[in-house]
């Protein structure tokens, strides 16, 4: 038996959430004293996949068919589905993203196995259980889930692992086939439309947020927090409101009924912090709050605040951030 | 065509959220649930998509306890036809998938259609499960779709970008926005409401994986360092010397 971890690749590269899953895979392996192997999707270069031995991983079985280089729910399915029988994987770990709750969803039925997404922690093998812990209530909770059977599907939360980085190991890299046929590829996509991200940063992989709400006042300021952004070296995020008046487009909206982000710091400028947007952002690890108003409930959930205007505080911080660099 | 559009009854956005003092249940007391709010882009979409063919219906359905039916009147409000209740406490996202996966191959529904993932559990698992023991094409998350024929054309929101995807029916999709503006409901849907059918059913499999051992909530905040407005430089010291997180 052994531990079958899944690496989305994108543009030749491991995403850096599949770093995280790997790590979390190998200490997995390690706390059931077995290997861990990975299986890519996306477009990804031997040399990328070798490197994944500095998390852990001592082989990565890697399908050179050129359609998965973009998402294919069936194609992708049956692919890990296959390198779990061959690896006889009684754990599967995948990141929490569309790509991995689309697949490990799947997966539980096809393979008979226990499923839990939005995990946070390594698991915990008391006494014959499988505990693990995840995120609930959209950000407001936690809930230990024990998962029964023989089989488990682990998806992982981004930014709530260390990834490892034993420089120097690298991985083993096979080739795998999981013969797959045009039926696989039925909801290949027709076309894939990347967006125009600021700096190249994506959002929901982005380690620092800059983030506006209704107090830019319009969408004419927004170079305020680009600055700060492309300063810091951060992806741009929005409020709901923001995002419902098209100020913003709508893949920025960080909140309950948007994107949940848990980077490393996460600045609000000028967002009041009504709970559904809290619910967004606070698993961030370091929050900034700039709000004009001392009484906005964001103060409540932050670590730092300045009580000030944030067309006079931003051009400030993002001097700083010059000055610093 | 027929829409089966699955709703699940959560707290209200707002809530506080608090747990039984062994910590192994959701608080209900003095708590307003709502129809999931991702579940409301599902409803409305399979809604306008059969105003949209002049024909068609579309069936909600709930897995849940006789206490989500005032939610379940609200989907009838807005503008579902008719409604099924699984009358069963959804235990986990495969017990779940299992009831809704036997309603929709008895249905014989085209499309079925649920939100991204509940507010509560925030699973995200369902559509997928549903998917696989029907054998036929999940979307997820779906943040447009529209159909022509027996042919839907869907967004699939991937990181960084989006899909455009087609598939045929019968499939599943779980919706995000913009798909649509959710409705709500007008005076004369809650009169004609009361009289939909809602039928009631039992569970038809009693199998879950996965228990809640205990909820717990996150660490309280140390509390806010306010720098003054005048030194917001000060700001950028401490985010790189004693947060350090640049």
């Amino acid at each position: 038996m052994s531990v079958l971890v899944v690496v989305e690749c994108d543009g030749g590269e491991v995403k850096k959430s599949s770093l995280e899953v790997a790590s979390y895979g190998s200490q997995v392996a390690q706390m059931l004293g077995t290997t861990a192997t990975a299986v890519a999707v996306g477009e990804a270069t031997e040399a990328n996949l070798a490197k994944l031995g500095e998390q852990g991983i001592t082989k990565v079985l890697h399908d050179a068919e050129p359609r998965l280089k973009d998402f294919v729910n069936g194609a992708y399915t049956k692919l890990i589905a296959a390198a779990a029988q061959k690896e006889d994987a009684k754990i599967i770990v995948l990141a929490n993203s569309n790509i991995g709750a689309s697949v490990g969803s799947r997966l539980s039925i096809r393979l008979q196995a226990s499923l839990a997404t939005n995990v946070v922690e390594l698991p915990k093998t008391d006494g014959g259980s499988f505990t693990v812990k995840r995120g609930a209530f959209s950000g407001k909770a936690f809930a230990d889930v024990k998962l029964d059977g023989d089989r488990k599907i682990i998806a992982v939360k981004k930014n709530s692992i260390e990834a490892l980085h034993e420089a120097g190991k690298t991985a083993q890299v096979e080739a795998f086939s999981a013969q797959l046929s045009d039926a696989d590829f039925a909801d290949a996509p027709k076309q894939v439309v990347m967006q125009d991200q600021a700096g190249g940063i994506l959002l929901p992989e982005a380690d620092l947020v800059v983030s506006g709400g209704r107090g830019m006042k319009g969408p004419e300021n927004w170079n305020l927090i680009e600055e700060l952004a492309q300063a810091l070296g951060a992806a741009t995020a929005c409020s709901k409101p923001v995002s419902d008046v098209d100020w913003r487009p709508h893949h920025e909206h960080v909140g309950q009924t948007g994107i949940t982000v848990s980077p490393n710091l996460y600045i609000a400028c000028g967002i009041s912090g009504a709970i559904q947007h809290l619910a967004g952002v606070n698993s961030s690890k370091v929050i900034v709050v700039i709000n004009k108003d001392p009484e906005a409930p964001f103060f409540k959930a932050a670590d730092y605040g300045i009580v000030g205007d944030v067309f006079d505080v931003l051009p400030k911080l993002t001097q700083a951030v010059k000055e610093l660099n | 065509m027929k829409f089966l559009v699955c709703i699940s009854n959560v707290p209200d956005t707002t809530t506080k959220i608090t747990f039984t003092p062994d910590n192994k249940e959701f608080n209900k007391a003095g708590v307003q649930f709502v129809i999931n709010p991702w579940d409301e882009y599902a409803l409305t979409r399979a809604i306008e998509l059969k105003e949209a063919q002049g024909a068609g219906t579309v069936t909600v359905l709930n897995v849940g306890e006789a206490d989500t039916e005032p939610n379940i009147r609200k989907a009838l409000a807005i503008g579902a036809d008719d409604a099924i209740r699984v009358n069963a406490h959804p235990k986990d996202a495969f017990f779940v998938a299992q009831q809704i996966a036997s309603i929709a191959k008895d249905g014989g529904y085209d499309v079925i259609l649920m939100g991204k993932e509940s507010i509560d559990y925030n699973g995200f698992q369902v559509h997928g499960m549903v998917g696989e023991l029907l054998g036929i094409p999940t979307v997820a998350p779906a943040m447009k779709l529209d159909m022509s024929g027996n042919t839907a054309t869907l967004e699939r929101e991937i990181e960084g970008g989006k899909e455009i995807v087609e598939v045929n029916t019968p499939f599943v999709a779980s919706c995000q926005q913009p798909m649509c503006e959710p409705r709500i409901p007008n005076m004369r849907g809650i009169m004609t409401a009361r009289t939909k059918p809602l039928k009631v059913v039992e569970a038809t499999a009693d199998a879950a994986r996965t228990e809640v051992a205990t909820f717990a909530l996150p660490p309280q905040k140390q509390g806010v360092k306010l720098i003054p407005a005048e030194s917001a430089g000060e700001l950028i010291k401490l985010l790189r010397n004693e947060a350090k997180v640049i």
